[in-house]
């Protein structure tokens, strides 16, 4: 197979610079580079001093570390932008029903849209929530949807994440950071704000409030401050202006749950919480979770709480579910999806098996309920030794695996050592459900710094970049 | 404001009062060492810290001698103390730093710089930097701290927390130290009055930084009587037992809430038999034991304290 041509944001296949990028290619054409270098010092000053880090796993404990940022924006059109925030209402829309449908009718399955055992025998299939109806329906009230872009410069969903997605935090710093270094930048075009995005976080809370509850209080619960994504938990929660909590701090009596407070127990109504299903009650999942709050699973089934996102999301998001969401859009609203997904192979299909087997080094293979970018094969760069690792892995159990061509990702230029240089990236929008589906334009934009990587995950070396919808 | 949060407050600011006042116990003993000549004396004197800080135990349980060297790395530098100004210094950041979100981020540089720097000493820094200056150093870092504090946090719940850890704390450490003569013996009984004696009360003074005060209100000689009396029952220094425990009464009046009031009452009977005391009658009935006794009403207080606000047993039973 040749190798597919690279899409480069800022210019193209011509070597012209795409129309969306021409305000900011003049001003970097103007700007002097020790201006920018100097500006590019001033930024990693203050990320280090506000303490925007994040805990890296398996290094010595408290290691906190900056995710590294780059000056160079991800420009996405306006009327791009527009078509992918209809492609992605649809695809959240559809996982909902989704979602709602499985725990209680079944329709879908009924139709032999997916195999049962599929979602019946998914670990992520949680039997707790069967039968149990939650406000307005909405499940993933909070979603990532991971986005890239392959060599023909079409976007296609790469991931659903419909858990506890984190990384908002970082596209909103990143878009203070940009406004207070280059101001210029922003009176020279329209660039859609996105500083919004905690308020319309807490409206979608709000709206999420069980039945009769006017004036909803709403809590942030957190594993605490040894998690990678503290900083972004403390950060919503300051941002929205409700309270931090962990597990400790909540407590249920009654099927109601309340947090201890100065003046004594307070009720709560919605919990955001950033704890896996796992972790949230140690009375329903996980024994051994101290993060959790005995009884918590009880409240909520009763109705008298809200969790956001919904227990039992997982069922929707995981990779071995993710092939069929087209096939899922089209069920509920007889629809074609706006995205396509990444064509996936399933390894427990005997011919996809085999395929796989003979395309390793073209293919991306992925644990179907990992994430971090820790149990995977990027064919194209591994080893022959790594192959024949993952060989046997896929073997002992293909069920546990899928595959995907290896997209190239389009690039985008990027601060290096050696000057500018295309680095891959993806994106990352977050889409609210509410009343209605909201987002602020954009995403998070993930680069991956190492020349020619295609693993973008912050933990893995990645950095991050301002994403700009212009008009 | 949830409990934790305010826990963790006042906690902060207990550890970061602690650190200061074992600064000032040790400034103190390190400076008295450098009157006796007799070298059997000297080590005496380092019996004085540990008595006052509730850490002989934990100390002999890890050194067979009492001498300078050791009691001041057990009580400045060791890791494995609890209560040294290290620890002290490591536990105030970190409560700072899980609720950085209430505080203000002038509060939260001062301590994680405080920190940073507290990490890279060791002996032969402290040693380097002088031993006095180091201590002085630590104060100094308390002083700020409490500055930064009083100058941009909001006056709201988290403020209140934070300065009822600080004037509990203190109140605790002022008590220790004016004990400490009844832990340090005089050479011979004939010494009492002597030349000796005098620093030594002087010392005590000069540690919790009222020797210019004692100065200006008698007008006199040193005399343990108006030492104890300056410490214990005036109500305008600010080291005082009775200015603590005015502040901890008005603040836990600020803050009650529907389980808190035996703590108020507690604190309030304290401070008016601090506000009506007469010091002849603390002298009638032992010095020693009259702060052995504040300590245990301070130490009950506390306990109080944790169980209205912080405790973990809070129930809605009386959710209106």
């Amino acid at each position: 197979m040749p190798p597919k041509s690279l899409y480069n944001e800022m210019y193209d296949a011509s070597g012209a610079v795409r129309p969306h990028y021409t305000a900011f290619h003049e001003w970097l054409s103007h700007t002097p580079a020790e201006k920018i270098a100097q500006n590019r010092q001033a930024a990693d000053l203050m990320f280090h001093r506000v303490g925007i880090t994040f805990a890296v796993y398996g290094e010595s404990s408290g290691t906190e570390r900056l995710i590294p940022f780059d000056i160079v924006p991800n420009v996405i059109a306006g009327q791009t932008w527009d078509l992918l925030s209809r492609g992605l209402s649809q695809r959240i829309r559809a996982l909902n029903a989704f979602l709602h449908d499985v725990y209680h009718g079944q329709e879908i399955l009924k139709a032999g849209v997916l195999p049962r055992e599929k979602v019946l025998g998914n670990s992520q299939f949680r039997r707790e929530m069967v039968g149990v109806d939650v406000p307005g329906g909405i499940y993933a009230h909070v979603a990532g949807i991971d986005l890239v872009k392959d060599a023909d410069g079409q976007y296609y969903v790469l991931e659903d994440n419909l858990r506890t997605p984190s990384g908002v935090s970082y596209l909103l710093e990143n878009r203070k950071m940009m406004m207070r270094l280059f101001p210029e930048l922003f009176s020279a075009q329209r660039i859609r704000p996105v500083d919004h995005y905690p308020d319309m976080l807490l409206e979608t809370l709000r709206n999420a409030a069980p039945f009769g509850v006017d004036h909803p209080t709403i809590v942030v619960l957190t594993p605490g401050h040894f998690n990678s994504a503290y900083f972004e938990h403390a950060f919503l929660a300051q941002q929205m202006g409700v309270e931090l909590v962990e597990g400790a701090d909540l407590f249920v009596q009654d099927e109601t749950v309340f947090m201890r407070t100065t003046q004594g127990p307070q009720r709560v109504d919605v919990v955001y919480r950033r704890i896996d299903d796992d972790f949230l009650d140690p009375l329903a999942f996980r024994t051994d979770s101290m993060l959790g709050v005995p009884g918590l699973m009880g409240a909520y089934r009763a109705g008298r709480v809200t969790l956001a996102n919904a227990v039992g999301t997982g069922v929707a998001d995981d990779k071995s579910i993710y092939p069929f969401v087209p096939d899922i859009i089209r069920f509920y609203f007889n629809e074609e999806p706006l995205i396509p997904n990444v064509h996936t192979y399933m390894l427990d299909n005997p011919d996809d098996l085999a395929y796989v087997l003979e395309h390793m080094h073209e293919l991306v293979i992925k644990e179907a309920q990992g994430s971090g970018g820790y149990g995977m094969l990027v064919g194209p760069t591994s080893t022959k030794d790594e192959r024949e690792r993952f060989r046997q892995r896929v073997l002992d159990a293909p069920e546990r695996y899928i595959a995907q061509p290896t997209l190239s990702l389009s690039a985008c230029p990027t601060f290096t050592t050696g000057g500018l240089a295309p680095r891959h990236i993806d994106l990352r929008p977050y889409v609210l459900t509410g009343k209605s589906v909201n987002f602020v334009p954009g995403g998070l934009t993930r680069v991956a710094l190492r020349e020619g990587s295609l693993v973008v995950n912050s933990s893995q070396g990645g950095g991050v970049k301002d994403t700009w919808v212009v008009d | 404001m949830l409990s934790r949060t305010a826990s963790l407050l006042y906690w902060m600011s207990r550890y970061v009062e602690r650190a200061e006042n074992t600064a000032r116990i040790l400034d103190v003993a390190y400076r008295m060492s450098l009157l006796t000549k007799d070298s059997d004396l000297q080590d005496q004197e380092w019996f004085a810290p540990l008595n006052i800080t509730g850490t002989l135990f934990p100390f002999s349980g890890r050194h067979s001698l009492v001498c300078a060297k050791e009691v001041l790395h057990f009580l400045a530098l060791d890791a494995d103390n609890p209560s040294s100004i290290y620890n002290c210094a490591r536990q105030a950041r970190e409560n700072a730093r899980t609720v950085r979100g209430t505080i203000t981020s002038e509060m939260w540089e001062v301590l994680n710089a405080t920190w940073l720097e507290m990490q890279n000493m060791d002996e032969d820094r402290m040693y380097a930097k002088g031993i006095s200056s180091f201590f002085e150093w630590v104060k100094e870092r308390s002083h700020l701290f409490r500055g930064v504090t009083f100058g941009t946090i909001r006056r709201d719940e988290a403020f209140q927390f934070a300065r009822l850890g600080t004037y509990m704390e203190r109140a605790d450490n002022t008590a220790r130290i004016l004990d400490v003569k009844y832990h340090v013996l005089l050479p011979s009984v004939t010494d009492v009055g002597g030349a000796v004696d005098y620093y030594q009360w002087s010392a005590v003074l000069r540690s919790v930084s009222a020797f210019e005060s004692y100065r200006k209100v008698y007008r006199d000689t040193v005399t343990p009587l108006k030492i104890a009396e300056l410490l214990i029952l005036r109500d305008d220094i600010p080291r005082s037992l009775r200015f603590c425990m005015r502040d901890v009464a008005d603040i836990l009046r600020t803050v009650e809430n529907r389980i808190s009031l035996e703590a108020t009452r507690q604190a309030g009977e304290i401070h008016a038999s601090l506000q009506f005391g007469r010091i002849t009658d603390v002298f009638d009935y032992g010095l020693h034991e009259y702060l052995t006794r504040f300590l245990l009403s301070t130490d009950r207080l506390g306990a109080e304290i944790n169980s209205s606000f912080f405790a973990p047993q809070l129930k809605p039973a009386d959710e209106p």
